[in-house]
């Protein structure tokens, strides 16, 4: 599905206080960051995926490349059949994305009235359209939200009815971009059951980034590490924890135990991946 | 008709969300009331001082009459870009209007055209009643928004009208994509404003620049958003120059949403969206 993505970003660099200001005047300094540096996964149908990493890891830049928001520098991606970038309009289609950090409903009208508008950007069809809006209603208990315009919903009530936006057309796969991030423990336990049940009884693919470990322990089989833009792991959890086992043979019975957050922490230490 | 279904739907739910704007309706109303005044006295002691036997180009009637127009449809000058874009681009919202599966350049256009014209409608409705109904009954005639001389004239300009939005709107366009680039909104717009408030027509009608300007002034693209089509209303121009100022709009369209297109392609192949 991925294959040896690479993408660098430049960045303007600028020496600090008056002179630096004065210097970038005349002479511009550009740093190339290397965001991606190598890589390369698949996925199957009906998979669950946890993607993490350090912050600055490349996980965001990873999706929105899946999801056809930005192009490579090099590399291949195949979404059954399609390459995101190039076929964008077809691809974004069948795909949902939620990111965490930004909002897709239109701030200033009642949540039910962005839905009814992207069912018309998404040119779904009415009837279809009021059982699938109907279905997530209730799953995500949005039922009195609806009314309420966007801005005024908290931020729990906010992240349901985002992950409902980007449900209404279907699709059959789903990325989400840090879907948990500064909700409260109800509410993660929320998106997680329903992330899960969307999962499992539709058999909708899914690919998660997070930070809280805790989403991937409750919802992901695979999980791949990502850090300085190549994927320094690929496999369940448990392995993780065997690795770090396995590095500290001396201690094995206390490393066993760690807390997840733990394990998480010294695996990235372990590969010096830790963000600069 | 599905075809059209998202931009139709984009189209109108912006057009009634920025109906709400009450206040900020009034307030231009009341500037542009202002305005046309001041300038009408200006033109009309312009007009008496000049030589009675020279034929002006435009009589004053006819001038007053365009200045209530161009004042009733300010908002329909491509002034800056489209607030929504700047912010999405601000942001990093912009993710997420890339992940509709629609034409990006048409998606931006049908909201760029709600923007303009829902601000210019309560504007006109208001200038109409004032300067069109309140002044000749107040025998102000001479001075008023009179209605055009013929039904052949009004139907010209319904069409002028209707080719006005669409270039006004290819142009917010540029400026759309001058943001994505820039990444700031202000001197894009800025640097262009000059040039749009004389070459319009809307500082000084064209008529009245001097003869050897007159071809080109006619012939630029700025001329169709303001001049060609107030010209039209008042019957200054008729005939094969009416028809002529139609083929100009319809030929500025073209080029502008072709040139758009182009860069906006371009511009997305190489988009970054950070953070996040």
């Amino acid at each position: 599905m991925v294959e040896r993505l690479t993408k660098s970003y430049f960045v303007a660099e600028r020496a600090p206080g008056l002179l630096g200001a004065m210097k970038g005047v005349i002479h511009r300094r550009r740093r190339r960051i290397e965001a991606l540096t190598d890589v390369s996964f698949s996925l199957a149908r009906g998979e669950l995926l946890g993607f993490i990493g350090p912050n600055g890891a490349g996980k965001s830049t990873t999706i929105k490349i899946l999801s056809g928001i930005l192009r490579p520098d090099s590399g291949h991606v195949d979404v059954d059949g399609l390459v995101p970038y190039d076929d964008r309009i077809r691809h974004v289609a069948r795909i949902g994305v939620v990111f965490g950090q930004r909002t897709q409903l239109w701030w200033d009208l009642p949540v039910i009235d962005g839905f009814d508008l992207l069912r018309d950007i998404y040119r779904v069809d009415r009837a279809a359209y009021v059982e699938t809006r109907d279905e997530l209603v209730a799953m995500l208990r949005l039922e009195r939200l609806l009314d309420q315009p966007v801005r005024q919903l908290s931020l729990g009530q906010r992240m349901r009815a985002e992950i409902a936006a980007a449900l209404l057309h279907a699709p059959s796969i789903l990325f989400l971009d840090e879907p948990t991030i500064g909700l409260d423990a109800p509410s993660k336990l929320a998106v997680r059951r329903f992330v899960k049940r969307l999962n499992r009884e539709r058999g909708v693919t899914v690919l998660l980034t997070t930070h809280d470990m805790h989403d991937i322990d409750a919802l992901a089989e695979r999980v791949i590490v990502i850090g300085h833009g190549r994927v320094l792991a690929d496999g369940t959890f448990n392995s993780l924890r065997a690795q770090i086992v396995a590095e500290n043979p001396d201690d094995s019975d206390e490393t066993a135990s760690l807390p997840i957050e733990e394990v998480i922490a010294r695996f990235y230490h372990l590969h010096g991946a830790s963000e600069a | 008709m599905d075809l059209a279904r998202p931009y139709v739907a984009v189209y109108t739910a912006r057009f009634l969300l920025m109906l709400q704007y009450r206040a900020a309706a009034f307030a231009g109303f009341l500037t542009q009331c202002w305005w046309g005044g001041i300038k009408i006295m200006v033109y009309a002691a312009f007009y008496r001082a000049s030589n009675p036997s020279t034929h002006p180009a435009i009589t004053l009637a006819q001038v007053a009459t365009y200045t209530w127009l161009n004042q009733a449809l300010l908002a329909l000058m491509p002034w800056s870009c489209d607030p929504e874009v700047a912010l999405a681009v601000r942001t990093g919202v912009v993710s997420y209007d890339r992940l509709r599966p629609v034409d990006a350049y048409a998606y931006w256009y049908a909201r760029a055209a709600a923007f303009m014209t829902a601000r210019a409608v309560p504007r006109a409705i208001l200038m109409a009643l004032v300067a069109g109904v309140a002044m000749p009954l107040l025998s102000f005639r001479e001075l008023s928004w009179a209605p055009p001389p013929s039904a052949a004239q009004s139907a010209l300009f319904a069409l002028s009208l209707v080719l006005l939005v669409c270039l006004a709107s290819a142009f917010m366009m540029l400026l759309n994509i001058a943001v994505v680039v820039t990444l700031n909104d202000r001197w894009v717009s800025q640097s262009l404003n000059p040039l749009l408030v004389v070459l319009s027509g809307s500082l000084v009608p064209l008529a009245l620049y001097p003869d050897w300007a007159q071809g080109a002034l006619f012939l630029q693209p700025f001329a169709g958003i303001v001049d060609i089509p107030f010209r039209i209303y008042s019957g200054n121009l008729a005939g094969a120059f009416a028809y002529g100022g139609l083929a100009l709009q319809l030929w500025w369209i073209l080029v502008l949403v072709f040139v758009g297109r182009f860069w906006m392609a371009r511009v997305m192949r190489r988009l970054e969206v950070q953070g996040g």
